[in-house]
């Protein structure tokens, strides 16, 4: 029950990056999925040659930000249609990733890293939860913020109507860009500690995160709303934590951690699916819903369909 | 102010779509202008706007505003001098955002995006102030998402946010087509009024002849991608619609002739 608390509170950075891309820019982003691993792998090598975790969590920022860049220049620039340049990205990632870890897996056993440090301070009870409640509550404020701020409303203006926010001097692909790079780097970031709670990097980590962040999106949002900001990412963040939550049930029920991955896709579509009945109908609409939805139901076919193909390789 | 020189303009060249949309227009404005353009369907007057603005870029010639040569930039780069107001009430905001938040970002129009929060409590009260031009109320309603405002007080609202950081040029493209009769008439009204005050030179495309005789101070008739007609403010208090729709019917038998000739 705590370690699924402490999961899906750090998986809550990575859903807060989704939201960023998915809901706010309307850009089903599939990078995320090299990026979080990017993250991981970068903060696991820098941290076994001794580097200050923090500093290699920080460092898994900047690498998953560059991923962002790659996907958004390819988009912009390269006018690649926007799933395609994140799936192009996601699978140059897998080599590159594999070239930063030296390998296939990097173990943290016995090294320092921010989750020996969460102990040393918390322990490894409610403590500790807490404090990374406060730590995903820093995120969750920081992007509230930054929405708000000229640039922010710029960018979400981008995703709401690019036409009219043109016509106000804003570079529409500059927006996009940076919305890809912060999202990218939360995820990276998140790959990072990730990869430190569970005491290793590995290069498949990151297959079906996506998923992951959509689900807590979706879910989320379904149940918590998204009438203003402030709601949408409290909404996300306890949808990543929820979305933990039920993976834990489903395994305390019995079935095995192979089964998750389609658990985390009936997740999802029950939660697409859901929300077109009777009252929920309503509500689906107002919000611009109906293209983001669309644009759910495709990337989550997509982040399927190619789950077997990358396991393969 | 504004100079077209010389701008031609073919869409899809080559294929069997080919459409010549303009053909060496030639178009000055002087400061303080307010034209409208009128002319039948396809006639190029949105494609005269859309290439001052820089969302079409011309084959050829040249857009220059306020002296500097603006051919090469980009719509965005452009947008920082050029006010525009669509046809669609849905396309001059952004239906998430609130009032306030919409109006935060016309304010910046041409500055900085900085980190500094988008609406502060000084920006709140001046926006507000400036909402009352409407006469719409909406400056009780600043924190409403402008998707759940109605199609004429969203335009009402475009166009105050098109003219809010004093544009060198204003580029209205029906921008009444789409509303009631009453609600054009207030958008119009509030048109004159804020053109007047921050005497903006302006390019008014309508498909009302009555509004294009009204307001304004020159009038240009455009037909297949040529100006075919420029009227004075003298000339154009002495016309009546009916002038208009006169002079529309001869080009189109002159164009008849022109083809029977050909044929």
């Amino acid at each position: 029950m705590i370690t699924a608390l402490e999961l899906g509170l750090i998986y809550a950075i990575v859903a807060l990056g989704v939201y960023l891309t998915f809901r706010i820019l309307n850009f089903p982003d599939l990078t995320v999925d090299g990026s979080f691993t990017s993250g991981a792998a970068t903060a696991a090598i820098l941290i076994v040659n001794e580097v200050n975790p923090f500093l290699a969590t920080a460092a898994a920022f900047v690498v998953g930000a560059l991923a962002g860049l790659i996907t958004g220049l390819l988009h912009t620039k390269g006018n690649i249609n926007g799933l395609l340049a994140g799936i192009l990205t996601m699978i140059g990632l897998y080599s590159i990733n594999l070239r930063i870890m030296g390998g296939a897996n990097i173990p943290l056993l016995g090294e320092d890293t921010v989750i020996t440090a969460l102990r040393q301070i918390a322990g490894t009870g409610w403590t500790s939860v807490l404090v990374l409640v406060a730590v995903a509550l820093v995120f969750k404020l920081i992007l509230d913020w930054f929405l708000h701020t000229d640039a922010g409303l710029a960018l979400q203006a981008t995703g709401d109507n690019e036409q009219m926010i043109r016509s106000f001097a804003v570079s529409t692909d500059r927006m996009k860009i940076m919305g890809l790079m912060l999202s990218n780097g939360l995820v990276g970031l998140a790959g990072a500690v990730v990869a430190q709670h569970q005491g290793f990097a590995d290069i498949g980590m990151g297959i079906g995160l996506i998923l992951v962040g959509l689900a807590s999106v979706i879910v989320g949002q379904a149940i918590f709303g998204t009438r203003v900001v402030i709601q949408a990412t409290l909404a996300v963040v306890l949808g990543a934590v929820i979305y933990r939550l039920a993976i834990q049930f489903a395994l305390n029920a019995g079935l095995n951690p192979n089964d998750m991955k389609l658990m985390s896709a009936l997740l999802v579509i029950a939660a697409l699916l859901l929300p077109q009945w009777k009252g929920f109908r309503k509500i689906a609409s107002w919000r611009k819903g109906r293209s983001a939805l669309d644009a759910a139901a495709e990337a989550t076919l997509t982040s399927d369909a190619k789950l077997p193909a990358k396991k393969v390789g | 102010m504004l100079n077209v020189a010389e701008v031609s303009k073919t869409f899809f060249p080559g294929t069997v779509n080919e459409r010549r949309a303009l053909i060496n227009v030639n178009l000055q404005l002087a400061a303080g202008d307010f034209v409208t353009v009128i002319g039948s369907n396809g006639a190029g007057k949105s494609t005269v706007l859309n290439t001052v603005a820089g969302r079409i870029i011309q084959d050829s010639g040249s857009v220059s505003l306020d002296g500097r040569d603006v051919s090469k930039l980009k719509e965005h780069q452009r947008a920082a001098q050029v006010g525009r107001v669509f046809q669609d009430p849905m396309a001059g905001t952004s239906p998430n955002l609130t009032i306030e938040e919409n109006l935060a970002l016309a304010d910046r129009r041409g500055r900085r995006r900085g980190l500094a929060l988008g609406v502060s409590k000084a920006k709140r009260e001046r926006f507000a102030e400036e909402l009352k031009v409407l006469e719409l109320g909406l400056e009780n309603r600043l924190k409403t998402k402008v998707g759940l405002l109605s199609g004429g007080q969203r335009q009402a609202l475009s166009l105050l946010m098109a003219t809010f950081s004093q544009p060198k040029v204003l580029l209205l493209d029906e921008h009444t087509a789409a509303l009631d009769p009453q609600r054009a008439e207030l958008v119009t009204r509030l048109t004159v009024k804020v053109v007047q005050e921050q005497e903006l030179t302006t390019l008014m495309v309508t498909h009302n002849m009555a509004q294009a005789l009204e307001v304004g101070n020159r009038l240009i008739m455009m037909h297949e991608g040529r100006i075919i007609l420029d009227v004075s403010e003298q000339e154009k208090a002495k016309l009546t619609p009916e002038d208009l729709l006169a002079e529309f019917a001869k080009i189109k038998g002159a164009a008849l002739d022109d083809k029977t000739l050909l044929q």
